[in-house]
């Protein structure tokens, strides 16, 4: 068996099925995506080749730069937020909760399971203002203020977006860094106790560096969803006041779909997915090595 | 150690740049080829047809438009039941923020339907459709067949101004304008405003006895910018959008600018009252039809919500309608109302086939009656027939569609579509303060000249 799984022909054959589903299904679309950054135009009016304009003008677009700087600090922001929250809520499950965690758990988690379109829909009228207030503007005046409408600034918008985010994502990043918790061995932990770690210094010194690898991948994951927010910010202000909260995502698809310029759409793309790797590099390079050592 | 460790981060990176391009790829594309099929062209015959029937007269429409989809079916039960026999009605719907990709998609397979939504710049002479004669410039074949005489002229002469061609059948003809509330005006003790000042003093009086001045609907964008538009219609003139979409004027002019200003000036001063920016258009229409409200600057497409007594609590009769006044010292005159004909709804040339030709030809000649006796809605037919008693307001806005000499579009009209987007979207800005009147116009201009 080992002498037929050690053909290079026998591998080639088994594996072409797959490679050709793959191929069709994701490289083709993807080159072709790439290949449409070159080109400006739409399906209507054609194409035409337009060499590396496409990326001369995002590096002097305004908007697409003000785009960048929304995802990026947005993606800061909501993953150092919910990686942080999300780890003490696994401790809290591990260490406080224990075995009657379940509970804690899937409350926590629920809001995952929401559509985020459905999520930014119910804080918008929790923050209502006006004829039919929301709760929260009811609250202020019960306190004897004056009601705000925090989606007439940018800073109100980001605010309840980030909010909203960590209210429907903290629950997942919970569950995912408890599964992590629950792999660092009972012995090693009782060990630490014996020797008088507790509190903050056994988290710091023993469970977080166990725990760092499934920390990491987090950390990836959360950098890499939120870089490509698109459906809670459209639903939440659409991306306004103004464009002050579109990201790259928005601002592609508005190219795209609402202008019908395809080419720069797909250049925009292009940056994002760039954006996506150099931020997975910086956090998996480093780290990874730390963590084989 | 080393190796594996570089190798291992090459494979990682690798298959993360993989999903990361795939996730990220937005959009595919075909060739233009395919979707320029349209040899017919609008050099053939241009008399009742020229295209090949398809088996069934396939509309569509926006989801957010109702209305054209109630009184299409009604017309094909009744007055256009002939038609529908030979080529049965059959509705499409789409969201009307989607129109431009649906439309670009659907045309660019060569399945565009008998009769659709379009998008404003798509239509006209320069735009994707209009470019590629995809759309049928109706006018010669309707003249044709007669059913021309059921187009109202001013209503041609909106279309003609928007689109730069007949591309788009005047369901709506409407008139735009200040919609109040007679009872809260005689109860604050003053006359229909003649005047920007009069205006803003009324919005004031409003305001102090906690009514809602100008119930606008913010999250929409464009009701705020009409506001502005008009101000700088009647401050610059009629012609004033017209100049600037020819390079002749420059919206960072002080004319122009006076007009942003004055907006953030009446949102600043509590005139368009609390929560506007977030305020959608049935929340602003509610507040004017309970009474909440003193005024809102809307179309005469109100005049349904106007019409209807489970909507309107104030009473058809405490309803009334001005145009937005004149601003003093201005070029134009409050005579000169704004007036459009609702989004484009085109004709596919390529099946525009003898019994397609009929629909069109019945939907000309009775379309104006039955709006207007069904629904109490204005359209750019002629009403041809007797549609009974009509309500006051619906009275009152056609008589004054009929004394006008000269319309006005609106601030948006003549933009790309990109600059459109952008003057509503960062509109927002502007009312909160967050930007200011120059910024604005500044921001709007350089788009307008980056997409000439």
């Amino acid at each position: 068996m080992s002498r037929v799984f050690g053909d290079k022909k026998t591998i080639l054959i088994l594996l072409l099925p797959t490679l050709s589903i793959y191929v069709l299904l994701k490289v083709i679309p993807v080159a072709w995506s790439l290949g449409l950054s070159f080109f400006q135009g739409n399906t209507l009016r054609g194409f035409e080749f337009v060499g590396l304009d496409n990326f001369r003008e995002f590096a002097g677009d305004s908007a697409a730069l003000n785009s960048v700087w929304v995802s990026v600090s947005f993606a800061v922001i909501v993953t150092v937020a919910q990686v942080t929250f999300g780890y003490l809520l696994a401790l809290l499950y591990v260490f406080v909760l224990r075995r009657g965690s379940a509970f804690v758990r899937t409350a926590v988690f629920f809001p995952m399971v929401l559509p985020t379109v459905a999520v930014a829909l119910l804080f918008k009228s929790l923050i209502a203002v006006g004829e039919n207030q929301g709760p929260v503007n009811d609250a202020i005046n019960a306190f004897g203020g004056e009601s705000i409408e925090f989606l007439a600034s940018t800073a109100g918008t980001m605010t309840i977006a980030v909010i909203m985010t960590l209210w429907s994502s903290m629950g997942f990043y919970a569950v995912l860094l408890y599964t992590g918790l629950l792999d660092i061995p009972e012995e090693v932990v009782e060990s630490a106790r014996m020797d008088g770690a507790t509190g903050p210094r056994l988290v710091g010194y023993i469970i977080i560096p166990l725990s760092l690898p499934i920390l990491l991948s987090s950390i990836i994951f959360s950098l890499n969803a939120t870089l490509k927010v698109f459906d809670s910010l459209l639903a939440l202000n659409n991306g306004g006041p103004g464009t002050t909260t579109a990201p790259l995502t928005l601002y592609m698809y508005r190219t795209a779909f609402e202008y019908a310029e395809y080419g720069y759409g797909s250049t925009i793309a292009l940056a994002l997915t760039l954006l996506c790797l150099v931020f997975t590099l910086v956090v998996f390079r480093p780290s990874s090595k730390r963590v084989e050592d | 150690m080393n190796i594996r460790h570089r190798r291992r981060t090459v494979v990682t990176a690798s298959a993360l740049l993989a999903t990361s391009l795939t996730l990220a790829a937005c959009s595919g594309g075909e060739d233009t080829d395919s979707g320029s099929g349209s040899d017919t062209g609008s050099d053939s015959d241009a008399g009742s047809s020229i295209g090949t029937d398809p088996d069934t007269f396939e509309v569509l429409t926006a989801n957010e438009n109702p209305t054209l989809r109630d009184q299409l079916d009604a017309l094909a039960a009744n007055q256009c039941s002939a038609e529908n026999d030979a080529l049965p009605l059959e509705h499409r719907t789409i969201a009307q923020g989607d129109t431009v990709q649906q439309i670009t998609l659907l045309a660019s397979q060569g399945a565009l339907p008998s009769h659709f939504i379009a998008g404003t710049d798509q239509v006209r002479p320069t735009g994707d459709l209009g470019g590629s004669e995809l759309v049928l410039d109706y006018q010669e074949a309707f003249t044709e067949s007669g059913a021309w005489e059921n187009v109202l002229p001013a209503a041609a002469s909106t279309i003609e101004s928007v689109y730069g061609q007949m591309v788009s059948m005047p369901y709506q003809y409407n008139l735009e304008g200040f919609w109040y509330n007679k009872e809260i005006l005689a109860e604050l003790g003053l006359e229909e405003p003649q005047s920007y000042d009069e205006l803003v003093s009324a919005a004031e009086a409003a305001a102090e006895a906690g009514y809602i001045p100008i119930a606008q609907a913010g999250a929409d964008g464009w009701p705020l910018t009409r506001l502005m538009g008009l101000y700088i219609f009647r401050n610059a003139g009629p012609d004033a959008m017209a100049a600037v979409r020819d390079g002749e004027a420059s919206l960072t002019d002080p004319e122009y600018v006076a007009g942003a200003q004055a907006l953030q000036d009446l949102a600043l001063g509590g005139a368009l009252g609390e929560g506007y920016i977030s305020r959608t258009g049935d929340q602003a229409t509610a507040a004017l039809l309970s009474g909440q409200a003193l005024m809102k600057y809307d179309g005469t497409w109100l005049l349904s919500a106007v019409n209807d007594p489970e909507r309107n609590e104030v009473g058809e009769e405490n309803i009334g309608f001005m145009p937005f006044p004149a601003v003093s010292g201005g070029a134009g005159s409050a005579d000169q109302y704004p007036a459009n004909a609702g989004a484009a709804m085109a004709i596919n040339p390529e099946t525009y086939g003898p019994l397609t030709a009929d629909w069109f030809a019945c939907i000309a000649e009775n379309y104006g009656q039955q709006a207007l006796s069904d629904a109490g809605v204005l359209s750019g037919f002629a009403v041809n027939g007797d549609v009974g008693d009509i309500p006051a307001a619906t009275a009152d806005i056609q008589e004054r569609m009929s004394s006008i000499d000269e319309t006005v579009l609106w601030f948006e009209a003549l933009l790309d579509s990109e600059s459109n987007s952008l003057a509503s979207t960062n509109v927002s800005l502007l009312v909160n303060g967050d930007m200011s009147a120059e910024e604005y116009m500044t921001q709007l201009q350089d788009s307008i000249d980056s997409n000439r």
